[in-house]
């Protein structure tokens, strides 16, 4: 739901990066706290004068981007761990639909109202209709998966790319693109998907893609500034000497060391598409022709004096679902940020 | 008086700075007006049950709908400079006056839910703060984590099924209790009865926002020098943590709760669509329901112009709280 991301104003547009640098600051505060540092404040250099000169000096010894020591900080991160596992049933779940409910799971196969436990054949119950919860929960998760997965896809190429052009070209070019990045965040992207939702009609591919052309302009912040502060570093000056074209130079020269943040923010993003897309089903607005967490919930709401376990279920597959995401997201923060923050 | 010159010079920046945004967002907005299926005349004659195609094309030209777009764009900048947002022939009224009937009920939900999870996330915060490390640190990240991945729909209707159906001690949506003639206490006890729930469901996410982002914050001013020098001149820890601490670490919170202003419209739909409350939100939603898209996209366009303002708000806030900040060519 138009949620609001603890990366949406991410990054101050108008700010320098350089003051991310915080050696004791551990990863989760370049996360969270960057975003909140307000835009002007950077123009003080001495207020992060003492932090600034042990943060250069760390800078200095730290060996340059290092994948496989992300990689070994994020498989020993309990959290990321925890929230991998999570996803993995998830995964495994959606996967799993066809084969253990090859039926549909929007037709009827058993008396109205089963609580759980009641019938050991629908575990999870039965709802007004007398369809599988269980069913729907299981195709449910293919559905969020993939269109937490395809709306972030979509989200995260247009907001890079526009991000690169801002970043890397600056100047007028960047000026406009900023323009439109700030109107979409003044938007309050819950209602233009709703509208954008409303204009197509729903159905999957234009929920996904509605998601994803409410969600790019955090990305784009993101790359941009990104994008801002690696287009001054030497050896991009190097590749431009050497006669590389500006192409190239996005591409292969500053998009990889671009790439750290934009990989957790995108985890987030997943989860927020995910949440989205099951608030607009709740609302009504999901495709009507396949079974989503959201519109159970929706469905279940009706009943919900009664038959409170058909709201409850489903929203709590959610909650895991999203937690698993932002446990990931956490974890691949405190993999990744360590470098970034010395880095910089 | 240079005080107030300084935030008279950056009220005129922002100002001058949210022209084009508001700009690009009305064009937008006209945009996705055209784009909708069926327009005035459709939606007129739907109501009205039949339609010639004499009437049809009659009340196209009374509407200006035969018109070139750029003409229709010129008309739709000349209502909108009239605070004209169009007709609902559903609901009967200009939509305009449609918006403004709902949206004080809009604001003081959002207020509440924001006021809410500015106290318990930044109350959450500095004990994590304080604790860093040890398990009241841990238990609260993790409880915020939880509460950021919670959909407020479904916590909302989970309250519904805690404290209304089963504890019956709170009502289960609408805005007041219809038909007393309470005035005064009662009457502000009985809105608070129904407001409840609904604020605490939409801030739930922020709860966990402002916790993490507080406690970031104060981690990072807590290795700062004057903390060390407030802790040298024989401070105790709570008037540290407090006065010195806390106040340095509100800042960014303050700047990013602004800009939730936007989420929030966005929670507040759904949130409202789960406990009826009659505000923006609910219009919205019966406005997707009815297809009655110049409502909807009044409300769009109106949430957006709140969310610049909100912005401008924030920009002159954090000039008069952090005096550096002076107004930027």
């Amino acid at each position: 739901m138009s949620r609001p991301h603890l990366t949406l104003v991410s990054d101050g547009l108008p700010l320098p990066v350089a003051h991310e640098a915080e050696p004791e600051a551990p990863a989760e505060i370049a996360a969270t706290a960057s975003p909140a540092r307000p835009a002007p404040l950077s123009a003080w250099s001495n207020v992060h004068a003492a932090d600034a000169i042990r943060a250069s000096s760390a800078q200095a010894q730290l060996a340059p981007p290092d994948s496989r020591r992300a990689l070994k900080a994020f498989v020993k991160n309990p959290t990321a761990m925890t929230g991998l596992v999570f996803l993995a049933l998830v995964v495994a779940a959606a996967l799993a639909a066809p084969i253990l409910y090859p039926d549909d799971p929007l037709a009827m196969v058993a008396r109205p109202l089963l609580w759980p436990g009641q019938d050991p054949d629908f575990p999870l119950g039965t709802d007004s209709l007398g369809r599988d919860v269980a069913a729907g929960l299981f195709h449910g998760a293919r559905v969020s998966l993939m269109v937490g997965l395809a709306a972030t896809a979509i989200g995260l190429l247009l907001g890079t790319s526009v991000g690169a052009l801002a970043g890397y070209f600056g100047g007028r070019l960047d000026a406009l693109l900023v323009r439109l990045i700030e109107i979409f965040q003044s938007i309050p992207s819950f209602i233009l998907l709703i509208v954008l939702v409303a204009i197509a009609q729903p159905t999957i591919a234009t929920i996904t893609v509605a998601i994803g052309l409410v969600t790019w302009p955090t990305i784009a912040r993101l790359a941009r500034a990104e994008f801002r502060a690696i287009r001054a570093k030497e050896f991009v000056a190097a590749a431009k000497s050497l006669g590389y074209g500006h192409t190239r130079i996005i591409l292969r020269e500053i998009l990889p060391n671009a790439l750290p943040p934009l990989i957790v923010t995108a985890s987030v993003m997943v989860a927020m598409a995910i949440l989205n897309e099951s608030a607009l089903s709740f609302m009504g607005m999901g495709d009507p022709n396949v079974v989503s967490w959201g519109s159970m919930i929706g469905a279940g709401r009706e009943l919900l004096r009664t038959a409170w376990f058909l709201t409850a279920l489903p929203g709590l597959v959610i909650v895991f679902t999203v937690l698993a995401l932002n446990l990931i997201g956490d974890g691949l923060n405190d993999a990744l940020n360590p470098r970034l923050a010395a880095e910089r | 008086m240079h005080q107030f010159l300084r935030l008279s010079r950056v009220l005129a920046r922002t100002l001058v700075h949210a022209v084009p945004t508001v700009i690009g967002i009305v064009i937008l907005d006209f945009f996705l007006l055209r784009l909708a299926p069926g327009d005035a005349a459709d939606v007129m004659a739907g109501e009205s049950g039949a339609a010639t195609e004499e009437t049809m094309a009659a009340l196209r030209s009374r509407f200006g709908l035969d018109l070139p777009v750029l003409d229709q764009l010129l008309a739709y900048l000349s209502n909108l400079a009239h605070f004209s947002l169009g007709y609902s022939p559903r609901y009967n009224m200009p939509v305009a006056d449609l918006i403004l009937q709902r949206l004080p009920s809009s604001l003081a939900l959002m207020g509440i839910a924001l006021g809410l999870a500015l106290v318990i996330g930044v109350g959450l915060g500095v004990v994590m703060a304080t604790q860093v490390g040890r398990w009241p640190d841990r238990v609260l990240s993790v409880l915020a984590l939880l509460f950021y991945s919670v959909p407020s729909f479904w916590i909302g209707l989970m309250l519904i099924v805690l404290f209304s159906v089963h504890l019956g001690w709170l009502p289960s949506g609408g805005a007041g209790s219809i038909g007393t003639e309470a005035t005064g206490l009662a009457a502000l006890l009985d809105k608070a009865r129904y407001m409840l729930l609904p604020a605490l469901a939409l801030s739930l996410f922020y709860v966990a926002i402002y916790a993490r982002l507080t406690r970031a914050a104060m981690l990072e001013v807590r290795s700062q020098d004057f903390i060390r020098t407030a802790r040298a001149k024989g401070l105790s820890p709570m008037a540290v943590t407090l006065r010195h601490a806390l106040r340095n670490a509100l800042l960014p919170v303050t700047t990013i709760a602004g800009v939730h202003l936007g989420g929030l419209m966005g929670g507040a739909v759904v949130v409202e669509t789960v406990y009826s409350w009659p505000g923006l939100g609910r219009l919205a939603y019966e406005a997707v329901m009815s297809r009655d898209f110049t409502v909807l996209l009044g409300v769009l366009l109106l949430s957006s112009f709140l969310v610049i303002l909100a912005n401008i708000l924030v920009d002159l806030l954090q000039a008069w709280l952090d005096p550096r900040i002076e107004a930027a060519p």
